[in-house]
């Protein structure tokens, strides 16, 4: 398929929360299109709409109004959209998330939670095993560790691999670097920048961090649920 | 390396997280389960254990002095007190039924023994016509000698246990005490798992003529034809004047109803204690959920249907009942001996040989009843966490 193939289109997409009896406009008339292979990080002020877009954007909440087409296939168009089922089948074949906080499974170990999806889903063509995966991302040497003997890093690195193990299209990655140090955020973005580099993985990344926003290709900042460039 | 998880898998180590929590529930459900299946056991083992005293008495109809039917009931299976007495001419009246195939009159009377115990005890002697009786209880096998021949001699036979308390063998003399009668020992019973074991049996004539009592019996044990009709019988034998029939089928149902009291209360404590089991599941796997609502939402996110975290809910409450229910299980056959001293002290009649009757399928049995409540006691919690939403998680990380 060629390098330029739209994955994601998003046109007019506006969010309103209710807040009470207030209304809250969480996205503004937001318009986007992200192609196979970008890197994106999306940065502004906290309350400026990125987490929401990027939720929308993943299928993982619906707009109040807008379009949205993942891989082609329109997932909602104004206030119609896909059933919960029919979107859960395009989670599980299209994306991978990463969160600030890592929500590994405690008494699993490293290779048990990073096969953990596998114990609900195996998209075809995905790895036999996860050794490789592991070693790439540096965590050869812990697969048989619980998550509470793993440093922060480590920690969320084993959760990017969760997120890499059914080959997704497009990796999501909300504040990745939020409960770490400096180091452990360079190395996540070193991560994330190889995955896209080498693997040609989608990322859309929302950060709070300058320097790990300067490693994506295109930067979209976002202000009152606007995208100001 | 592994290169599969399945569901059942992570189910079964979402549990280790609060191994506390997870122990506390299976101990509940397990105790439950122990008295489920104790109960079970009580229910049947009592029955087969009245059975087989009522069939090894070698007589299925009693007839004894008018009086109250508890007591008959006892009279019949124990030997009992509360003396009525009855004229023996009545044998006369009863053997006229060509139903009758064979009658034994029995006197029983009972002593004050002050050296029994601590502080005394009553001494039962069972005056049995040594005519008529052996041959009514040809199942009782001699460990020593044998019975007395003549209905008039000075002589006893012991029951194993009987033997055992006294300290007899036979040629050794017994003292009746208050009469200051001394009889010889002529035989002793093997172990015959009936009230037997515990009887002083002593010649009929004898016992009348020193206990004041010629011509007068406490009971009447009648052997029915095979072919006849024993309930028939019994409509005529209530003819007779100043007598009660006791038969077989109410001796039972009279002391079952005796029991059903005890198994009502026993019914009461089972469906607390399921009941408070039930709640301690849907209190552990409801809490468990709502601690990890993140981390549903997360596996929602990862593809997880609502099916699979109904699945993996549900096969953790089913983990926690297989694993209470085996231990219950394995508690009740463990304790049975237990249990089974416990109801004697509890009930008012208990007969001989094993009270808690627990087998391979009142195991499965229990086993399924512990399931099915489990698994009722499961779908609040696993329909709660099969409708968390990813978007859940996320926006409570946030907040």
């Amino acid at each position: 398929m060629p390098r330029q193939t739209t994955v994601l289109k998003a046109q007019n997409l506006t969010k309103v929360y209710k807040r009470g009896s207030e209304e809250v406009l969480a996205l503004d008339d937001v318009s986007l299109t992200v192609r196979r292979g970008e890197f994106l990080s999306f940065v502004g002020p906290s309350g400026s709409g990125k987490t929401t877009l990027i939720n929308i954007l993943g299928c993982l909440d619906n707009a109040s109004s807008g379009r949205l087409q993942v891989g082609g296939r329109t997932i909602f168009d104004g206030r119609k959209g896909l059933s919960e089922s029919e979107l859960t089948r395009i989670r599980r074949r299209v994306f991978g998330y990463i969160f600030q906080k890592f929500y590994l499974i405690p008494t699993l170990t490293v290779e048990e939670n990073v096969l953990l999806p596998f114990a609900f889903f195996r998209k075809p063509g995905s790895p036999p095993g996860v050794f490789d995966l592991l070693k790439s991302l540096g965590l050869e040497k812990r697969t048989r560790h619980r998550p509470v003997e793993l440093s922060g890093g480590e920690m969320q690195r084993v959760a990017i691999a969760r997120a890499l193990v059914n080959n997704p299209e497009i990796l999501l990655a909300d504040e990745p670097t939020g409960n770490l140090d400096s180091k452990r955020s360079e190395e996540i973005g070193q991560v994330l920048k190889s995955l896209n580099r080498k693997e040609g993985l989608t990322i859309l990344l929302v950060t709070h961090n300058p320097a790990l926003a300067r490693l994506a290709q295109r930067t979209i900042t976002l202000r009152d649920g606007r995208i100001l460039s | 390396m592994a290169t599969q998880i399945n569901v059942y898998q992570v189910a079964a180590k979402n549990l280790l997280r609060k191994k506390t929590r997870s122990t506390l529930t299976v101990l509940g459900i397990g105790l439950s389960a122990w008295v489920l299946l104790s109960l079970l056991g009580f229910n049947r083992g009592y029955e087969a254990a009245l059975n087989k005293d009522i069939d090894n008495m070698g007589f299925q109809v009693l007839v004894a002095a008018k009086g109250c039917p508890y007591e008959a009931a006892t009279l019949m299976l124990k030997g009992g007190t509360g003396l009525r007495y009855m004229n023996e001419s009545v044998i006369r009246d009863i053997l006229r039924h060509p139903q009758v195939e064979k009658v034994t009159p029995m006197l029983m009377q009972a002593v004050f023994d002050p050296n029994k115990g601590e502080s005394g005890g009553i001494n039962a002697y069972l005056g049995v016509d040594p005519a008529t009786f052996p041959s009514l209880k040809s199942y009782l096998k001699f460990k020593q000698g044998g019975w007395f021949t003549d209905a008039q001699s000075h002589e006893a036979v012991l029951g194993y246990e009987a033997a055992e308390l006294e300290q007899r063998e036979v040629g050794d003399q017994l003292l009746i005490p208050e009469k200051n009668i001394e009889l010889k020992v002529v035989g002793v019973l093997s172990r015959s798992g009936t009230q037997d074991d515990g009887t002083i049996f002593v010649p009929l004539r004898m016992l009348q003529k020193e206990f004041g009592q010629e011509g007068r019996v406490t009971g009447i044990g009648i052997k029915v034809d095979r072919r006849a009709d024993i309930s028939a019988l019994e409509n005529k034998l209530y003819d007779l004047p100043d007598v009660q029939v006791v038969s077989m089928a109410q001796v039972k149902e009279t002391i079952m109803s005796l029991v059903s009291t005890a198994k009502v209360m026993v019914l009461s404590i089972a469906l607390i204690a399921i009941l408070i089991a039930m709640l301690g599941v849907v209190n552990t796997i409801l809490m468990s959920v709502i601690e990890r609502t993140q981390e549903i939402g997360i596996i929602k996110s990862m593809g997880a249907m609502p099916g699979d975290v109904f699945r993996m809910i549900w096969t953790e409450t089913v983990i926690l009942c297989l694993l209470g229910g085996g231990l219950g299980i394995g508690f009740s056959l463990a304790l049975s001996k237990i249990t089974d001293i416990l109801i004697r002290r509890l009930l008012p009649y208990t007969p001989t040989g094993s009270l808690v009757a627990v087998d391979s399928g009142l195991a499965f049995l229990t086993l399924a009843v512990i399931l099915g409540i489990g698994l009722v006691s499961g779908l609040y919690p696993a329909w709660r966490a099969s409708r968390v939403r990813p978007l859940e998680s996320i926006r409570s990380e946030g907040e």
